[in-house]
Formats: C-alpha cells, sequence, structure tokens
C-alpha cells in the first residue's frame, strides 16, 4: 500500500479494463515521473472525451455531434447497412476502404451466459432503421467467434421476412478472434467475398 | 469448454468441465489475436484435449486438440444455441467446487450437447431433461412420483419447489403448483431418459414441465440462472 493520492491512483487505474494491479502500479509511477505538462495533457483528453463525445442517434458509433461522421458523410452509400459489435469494429473496417455505406453498432452480441440477450442491444433501432425501405442490403460483420456467430443467427433470421439481401463477411477470418485484430487485407477479403445468407 | 472471459488485450480466461479434474479455469494467452492457432479450438462448446502447464495463480494452456466442436453445428439455429448456453451455465453451477472430481456431470454435458447437435429431440426437452438429470447428480434430485414428504407413491396432484417435488394430498402445501397428470409422466420421463414418452408429449405439459424445473432449479441455486430467461422455446 501506498501512501493516499498515490494509491488512489493506483486503485483507479486498476480498475480500467485490461489493467492488473502490476500493471496500475507501473502506470501511476510513470505518471509520477512524467513531465507534468504531459500529466495535464492527458487528463485534459479525458476530461474532453467525457464531455465530447457522445453515440451517435442513428447508428450508434462514438460520435462528437447527434449523429457521427459516416452517417452525416452525404457520399455514403445509403442503401447498405453494416452492422458491427463495437465501434472499434468501425475502425476495423473503415482501415480497409472496402465499404462505402453505413454502419449499425449494436453494442455486444448476444450472449445468455453473460446475461445478455437481444433487447440489451440496439437491434430495435436497426429495426427502425429498415423499416422504411431504403435500405436493400445489410452485411452483417460480428465477430467471427461464438458470440458473433449467434447474434448474426439471431439478426438472419428476424431480418430475413424484410426482403433484402442479407450477407456475412466471407470466412477466411480466423475463428475465435476479435474483428478489431483481423489485418486489412484478410477483413478486406472478408468484405468483398461475402456470402448471402439464406433464409 | 464452459465459458471464455477476455484478459486484458487479447488473452482469455476460459473455464472447462473436465473429465477428471472436475471443473478448472485457466489462462490462455493470446488466443483473440487472428494469428492463435488455439484461438480456434477454445470456444465454449469445444470438446477438447487440454494440456496444461502450471501457473502462478492460474495454470495455463498450452495445447488444445479438438475432440468435437459443437459450437458450430449450434449457433446456426438459435433454440438450440441458447438451450445449450443454459446447459454450460448449469454444468458451471452445479459444479460447485474448482477441481472436484465429477465424472458423472462431465458425461452428462457431453450427452447433453451431442443430443443437441443431433437434433433427436425437440431442444427444449434435451435441456430439461439435462437440467433435471444433473441437479440429480449434484444430489438434488427432485421427485416426481413419491410424494417428496412421506414417501408414497404417486400420482400427485401438488408440486412443490421449497419441498422438493411432488406432494400427496395429505402433505400438500399452500402455495404448491397443481401441474396436469401429463407434466407429471413427462417430468418422470425427463429424469429416467425415457424419450420415447417425453417425445410423444403434448406443448401444454412441456411448457408446464419447463417452468416447474426451472422454478426447482432457481430454487436450489438460490441464484437463477442467467442464461434460462434466453432460452427459445419451440413449442411455447
Ligand atoms: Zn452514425
Ligand atoms: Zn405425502
Amino acid at each position: 500500500m501506498y501512501e493516499g493520492v498515490v494509491q488512489d491512483l493506483i486503485d483507479e487505474l486498476g480498475r480500467l479494463p485490461g489493467v492488473g494491479p502490476k500493471s496500475a502500479q507501473r502506470i501511476a509511477f510513470h505518471v509520477l515521473q512524467a513531465d507534468p505538462a504531459d500529466v495535464k495533457r492527458l487528463a485534459n483528453v479525458l476530461l474532453e472525451v467525457k464531455e465530447k463525445v457522445k453515440f451517435c442517434i442513428t447508428c450508434g458509433n462514438v460520435a462528437e455531434d447527434i449523429e457521427c461522421r459516416i452517417c452525416r458523410d452525404p457520399r455514403r452509400d445509403l442503401t447498405v447497412i453494416c452492422v458491427v459489435e463495437e465501434s472499434k469494429d468501425v475502425v476495423a473496417i473503415e482501415r480497409t476502404r472496402e465499404f462505402r455505406g453505413r454502419y449499425h453498432v449494436l453494442g455486444g452480441a448476444i450472449s445468455p451466459i453473460e446475461g445478455v440477450g437481444p433487447d440489451d442491444l440496439r437491434i430495435k433501432e436497426l429495426m427502425v432503421r429498415l423499416a422504411d425501405g431504403t435500405i436493400t442490403e445489410l452485411i452483417i460483420a460480428t465477430d467471427p467467434n461464438l458470440e458473433g456467430e449467434a447474434t448474426a443467427t439471431y439478426l438472419a433470421r428476424l431480418i430475413g421476412p424484410l426482403g433484402l439481401t442479407v450477407s456475412r463477411l466471407a470466412s477466411g477470418l480466423p475463428v475465435g478472434g476479435d474483428l478489431e485484430y483481423a489485418d486489412e487485407v484478410t477483413l478486406g477479403r472478408a468484405f468483398s467475398g461475402r456470402r448471402t445468407v439464406e433464409n | 469448454m464452459l465459458r471464455a472471459q477476455k484478459l486484458g488485450e487479447a488473452d482469455r480466461i476460459v473455464t472447462l468441465l473436465t473429465r477428471d479434474h472436475g471443473r478448472v479455469r485457466a489462462v490462455a494467452k493470446g488466443v483473440r489475436k487472428t494469428s492463435s492457432r488455439i484461438g480456434a479450438r477454445l470456444e465454449p462448446f469445444s470438446h477438447v484435449d487440454v494440456q496444461f502447464y502450471e501457473g502462478r495463480t492460474l495454470d495455463g494452456v498450452s495445447q488444445v486438440e479438438i475432440l468435437s466442436s459443437y459450437g458450430a453445428a449450434l449457433v446456426g439455429d438459435y433454440s438450440r444455441y441458447t438451450a445449450g448456453q443454459a446447459m454450460l451455465e448449469t454444468a458451471e453451477r452445479l459444479t460447485a467446487e474448482e477441481r472436484e472430481p465429477t465424472v458423472q456431470q462431465y458425461l452428462l454435458l457431453v450427452g447433453g450437447l451431442r443430443a443437441l447437435v443431433t437434433n433427436e429431440h425437440d431442444p427444449g426437452l434435451i435441456l430439461d431433461s439435462y437440467l433435471v438429470r444433473s441437479l440429480a447428480v449434484a444430489g438434488w434430485a427432485p421427485s416426481f412420483d413419491a410424494c417428496a414428504r412421506c414417501g408414497v407413491t404417486g400420482p400427485h396432484s401438488a408440486f412443490n419447489v421449497a419441498a422438493g417435488g411432488a406432494l400427496c394430498t395429505e402433505d400438500r402445501l399452500p402455495g404448491s403448483a397443481a401441474p396436469a397428470v401429463e407434466t407429471f409422466t413427462l417430468l418422470g420421463a425427463l429424469l429416467a431418459g425415457d424419450w420415447h414418452t417425453a417425445d410423444a408429449s403434448q406443448s401444454r405439459a412441456r411448457r408446464e414441465a419447463s417452468g416447474l424445473i426451472a422454478a426447482y432449479l432457481n430454487w436450489q441455486l438460490e441464484r437463477g440462472l442467467r442464461s434460462l430467461p434466453f432460452v427459445e422455446r419451440n413449442g411455447a
């Protein structure tokens, strides 16, 4: 245990995802020895991000406005939506430059064992977007793991009766991994080789 | 394999139900990276041959061979997938102690998952049969025929989760459920593994039976199963 505020910092850092007690201690001492200006910049960004960044009212992506930059962009194809689990998947797919449509961020994947069901994700919002008939193709790009596949199954069955083209990213993406870790070439190939889901 | 939880940047903590060592938790390093060779083999529902190495707090997974990957067969069918998830969670919850050998729970789970994949019976029935039988293995067998209090043989017309099952008219407690005769027959068949009778049951009895089994299970576990409310029942 350290004195007062140093321990407070270690405790706070330790609550971050993926940061264990050892790492928390290492980061805390890095902060203590760092240039005050650098620390101030970090602190300001942390505050600013909470103040400024919201979630896009349309697609659920992180946004600095009511809508994210992609939803506001008039050059994007309005007829295609790509469904992903998290905002970081949007970033991964944007890097491939294979996709010109818009996104829908679910906020996770269906995982009954973790207590996450369809109603806990932004699926109702997706159905609302699909209702007006503008969208003709839906690409399901959930993670290539069990929860991602189960979510894709659920969505495909739900959306099937609407009569639009539903496709799933081509296999070739390694099973079991997180989408964000796929390299651009593999992910791009999975995109162009997407297969239509039979329903 | 029962469960995978994200750890740090690219690792997972995996929970497995093993044949000889009961329920085991271990660290699988780097498996979320798409370059991982064992990542794809370590998914819930996978029936695997695993080698561990000794770690400081948790053991690590060094080698994985797939025996059967039931997950791939289950994810394409939402009702079978959700039934399977409830089975995995039950197996975890009913093996309270880590590393306490429980070969019967292991065999029951493997058999249950195999039945789900081969699609021989309604997934809801397979799940319910698995639930009552794994409760029985855990030492909490509900009584569907004899009165849970005095032991007189049925058929009875009352069922009480707190009392442990069926109750005769003498011992009937207030707040007991009053299931149909067909429901008692189905419950008995599910516990005995009498599929001929179970397959022939009607949807009303199935609905009533699964409700009673869920209530009984949740009462025994104190904290209910998370996955059970998400199970999609075909006949319901
Ligand atoms: Zn947006
Ligand atoms: Zn009695």
